[in-house]
């Protein structure tokens, strides 16, 4: 970057010094007293101190970081080009060479697409200030602060993430969550049922038999309220007659019904015959339920899976599957107001008679917008758009903020990566350098659309 | 710059040898004067006029605390001392004053390695026999040899941290009548018992890498032995060592166990380490248990209304049979930067008694002292992590992580701290969890 940087700088502060034009090469052909002037003339001396900057602490630092990347960790060891063969078979910098891969695909164009739509917008309301003012607030907040923020935001647990707590609030109106949430049995009375969910007794039951089936995994007061002591069942006739219960009094003993061992209400029982639900009912307030209608046979008693269903907690937002589109969509949040101020500053400078003039020609909004306003704005949002590509190619502080440290290296992305190899901990510069090297060799083509694109518009 | 550093090392060489001549002369003179005392405590050195400089990591009630100890030594020997704190950048700090040549009288360095790096460069100056004769008075002799490079002894300990701790919330175990549990057979049907009455026994900081290490390595000083640990520590046995698998399989025991920590697999690796003991000790917690170190008193105090001592209390890591008492530590050593009659005396002081009577008054601290009790200490609950280092005696261990190179033992999605991530993820893999801890770790000390 700083090496592309160098000709353009210095060319342009040759003419602000005010250098006769012409050719080097054109001097006098007696040569030598004229040459040496040129060279330490006056013009020189003012530059200087420009160049002296520019290769202090621009051209030096950007030349040793390629000379260091063929050494090893220490410095000492001249390893060629090691370090480069080792970035690209290491799993963790291959992650993070295709992050920055999606982050610079996605998140400039999204940024640039929603600044114009919200600049064009907000040009038409009455208060069209206090929106972008609105939009703008979150340049104003650090990288770094914005990243705890949306941890926050996206935390898993929706009693702090304000994403899941929406999430469940919506979830549950439609669903609402089940009496028993991660209640399992005790004892070997009952098994987790593989194809319908729930629990299966792990043996048949005739009618007149009684079934005592012990849970535990709930917290006594996390029954309902409802729940009374529970009781043992009387055998009767040509019904399975049961009892759902808690079986968790303290230094009480496994599957017998103690006193405090309360019932568990309102769950749903069926009984089963070859597979099929042949009989249901619904336990009552002591745990007892009564199965009837039942021809002689021998039965299995089912717990529904819908009593144990587990509540919903919303998404992992911070697990190795959504951290980047996450991450991607806190920068945007962040960004947006940049591209919307600077895209509001190039419609307002927009003729407003080429608008009129389409107007009055018949174009619908859309086209005006589409035809008039886009190649208008075109170069500006170029100007844009590359901006925000070489700001996402560095992109380092949100990710490391808002991803935890088990997914860190599912987020990474290149800046991030140098760091950690560099300073993080690894203590290795040598391969650091090699991915600041990879960074600037990516930042390269788009300083050099950059600087044609400045040449045109000065010629 | 590689060749300003060699530059600069051999300057510094050259200055050492100088140096150690005068130096020969001073350690007689000092060790007259020690001797002629005959007492561990008091010291007759007089150092009236000169000054010393201490660079440490301590910052806030942990600097204070400590000024108050050098106030002591600075009351009984006339020379003035000044601490600054560097906090987290400590490291840092001490390279670029040794690069500088104005490195201070007496560093703290928390980490092991760093010793070592140190004492490779030689910039650090062996302890004299005085002060290694106080250390051996009253601390274990694994102390003597954590602070010791190939045998030259270095680092004097003064504040340790006790990592083999769990943390319970005593209103819950009381609510479910549970006891603090001895063994690990104990504590896995605890946990057990514990998520049976619906609450989740254990809340596991699995997004923070050093929280499972600090795991791994009280399972494994306690299924292995300190001679094991030892060896696992240098690298001397591979990662896929019977003992390594021995130890994951015990892990699995809880790791693999939904049930027994607070979300799962999947939710601990979303919980970071504030996280985690907020879980534990908040007004309506949601778990009972949390492994750590003794500063998860700290965090207590700091982020829930919990008080150290009654709702949140301690019981040693449990044993697995074998190697009951053995203690994973970590802590501060006291190094010499330079050769001085009064940077020794120091260090001596620093080993004594005293000093470590006047922080445990104070609070906030544990120290390695065996000649302490915890009736020494101003709170109760480091009394008896104090004592628990104590009894361990010579089975005390180095937190084996810190003792890795960075790449390995220390790096945020890499190496041991992300493998043992994976494990928790997916606790039946304990193969290939052994087969990558061996391949990052050779990959690291290849480096």
């Amino acid at each position: 970057m700083t090496t592309t940087n160098d000709p353009k700088a210095a060319d342009g502060a040759t003419r602000g010094a005010g250098t006769p034009p012409g050719n080097p090469r054109s001097g006098p052909p007696d040569g030598s007293r004229p040459g040496w002037r040129r060279l330490f003339g006056p013009a020189t001396l003012f530059l200087l101190p420009a160049l002296l900057f520019l290769g202090v602490f621009l051209a030096y630092p950007a030349v040793y970081s390629v000379v260091r990347s063929f050494f090893d960790a220490s410095g000492s060891q001249f390893v060629g080009l090691d370090n480069y063969a080792r970035m690209f078979t290491d799993d963790r910098t291959l992650t993070a060479i295709r992050n920055t891969g999606i982050w610079v695909l996605v998140a400039p164009a999204l940024v640039t697409g929603l600044g114009l739509v919200f600049a064009v917008l907000t040009e038409r309301v009455r208060w069209a200030t206090a929106f972008r003012v609105l939009l703008f607030m979150p340049m104003a907040i650090s990288l770094f602060a914005s990243g705890i923020i949306f941890r926050l935001v996206y935390d898993e647990n929706p009693d702090r993430g304000v994403v899941n707590a929406a999430v469940v609030t919506v979830h549950d109106t439609f669903a609402s969550p089940s009496e028993y949430p991660g209640a399992r049995p005790r004892g070997e009375e009952l098994a987790p049922d593989t194809t319908r969910g729930g629990f299966t007794t792990t043996r048949g039951y005739e009618p007149g038999e009684t079934a005592t089936l012990p849970l535990v995994g709930i917290r006594p007061t996390d029954v309902p309220e409802q729940a009374v002591q529970a009781a043992d069942p009387e055998p009767v006739g040509d019904t399975i007659e049961g009892v759902v219960w808690l079986d968790v009094a303290l230094g009480g003993e496994a599957g017998v019904i103690e006193d405090g061992e309360n019932g568990m209400p309102r769950m749903t029982v069926d009984a089963l015959q070859d597979g099929q639900t042949v009989a249901s009912t619904t336990s009552g307030d002591d745990g007892r339920f009564t199965l009837t209608g039942l021809e002689p046979g021998e039965y299995e008693v089912h717990l529904a899976a819908d009593n144990f269903t587990e509540p919903f907690r919303g998404l992992t937002w911070l697990g190795p599957t959504l951290i980047t589109p996450v991450i991607i969509s806190s920068w945007v949040w962040i960004m947006t107001g940049f591209a919307i101020t600077f895209i509001a500053a190039g419609l307002a400078a927009i003729p407003r008679d080429a608008l009129e003039a389409a107007r009055v020609d018949g174009a619908t909004e859309w086209q005006v917008f589409r035809k008039v306003t886009i190649p208008l704005l075109g170069p500006l949002l170029l100007v844009v758009f590359v901006t925000l590509m070489i700001n996402v190619l560095k992109i380092f502080d949100l990710v490391f903020v808002i991803a935890p440290g088990s997914v860190q290296s599912e987020a990474g992305v290149i800046a991030l990566q140098m760091w950690q190899v560099s300073f993080g901990a690894g203590g290795n510069q040598g391969l650091g350098s090699a991915l600041v090297v990879l960074l600037l060799v990516l930042v390269l083509p788009i300083m050099y659309f950059n600087i044609r694109r400045f040449r045109r518009e000065r010629s | 710059m590689s060749a300003r550093t060699t530059l600069h090392h051999s300057r510094l060489l050259g200055g050492h040898r100088l140096l150690s001549g005068a130096a020969a002369a001073l350690c007689l003179t000092l060790a007259a004067t020690a001797c002629g005392d005959g007492d561990s405590a008091a010291s007759g050195a007089d150092l009236d006029g000169q000054s010393l400089e201490i660079v440490g990591p301590w910052a806030g009630d942990e600097q204070k605390a400590f000024e108050e100890v050098l106030a002591l030594f600075e009351e009984q020997t006339g020379a003035t001392v000044s601490y600054s704190g560097a906090g987290d950048d400590l490291q840092t700090v001490l390279q670029t004053r040794i690069q500088g040549g104005d490195e201070p009288d007496v560093a703290l360095i928390p980490q092991a390695g760093l010793i070592e790096h140190f004492a490779d460069e030689g910039v650090l100056v062996p302890l004299s026999d005085e002060v290694v004769e106080t250390l051996d008075q009253n601390m274990a002799g694994a102390w003597a040899d954590i602070g010791s490079v190939d045998e030259t002894p270095y680092g004097v300990y003064l504040k340790v941290a006790n990592k083999s701790l769990v943390w319970y919330n005593d209103e819950l175990f009381a609510e479910t009548g549970a006891v603090p549990p001895e063994t690990w057979e104990e504590f896995v049907e605890l946990s057990e018992n514990l998520a049976d009455v619906g609450i989740s026994p254990l809340s596991v900081a699995g997004a923070d890498g050093w929280v499972l290490t600090d795991w791994f390595e009280n399972v494994y000083l306690q299924t292995a032995g300190p001679e094991m640990y030892d060896q696992l520590a240098a690298h001397e046995i591979p990662w896929t060592d019977p003992s390594v698998e021995v130890a994951l399989e015990t892990l699995a025991e809880v790791w693999a166990e939904e049930q027994l920590m607070l979300g799962g697999g999947s939710g601990s690796l979303q919980t970071d380490f504030p996280t985690s003991v907020v879980n534990v000790y908040s007004d309506d917690p949601d778990a009972a248990m949390v492994v750590g170190a003794d500063f998860i008193g700290g965090v207590v105090t700091a982020s829930t209304n919990a008080a150290v001592g009654e709702t949140a209390r301690v019981f040693p890591f449990p044993s697995t049979g074998g190697e009951g008492d053995a203690v994973v530590v970590a802590g501060d050593a006291a190094v010499a930067m330079s050769d001085r009659e009064a940077t020794m005396e120091l260090l001596r002081f620093l080993a004594t008694d005293e000093a470590a009577l006047e922080w445990a008054a104070i609070g906030g601290f544990v120290s390695p002292n065996k000649n302490l009790t915890a009736d020494d200490y101003a709170d109760p609950v480091l009394g008896q992590v104090a004592e628990q280092i104590v009894l361990a005696g010579d089975s005390v261990r180095f937190d084996l992580s810190d003792l890795q190179p960075a790449a390995f033992g220390a790096t945020v999605g890499d190496g041991m701290w992300q493998t043992l991530q994976d494990f928790l993820s997916d606790p039946s893999d304990v193969e290939g969890t052994m087969e990558r801890l061996e391949a990052e770790a050779t990959r690291a000390y290849g480096n």
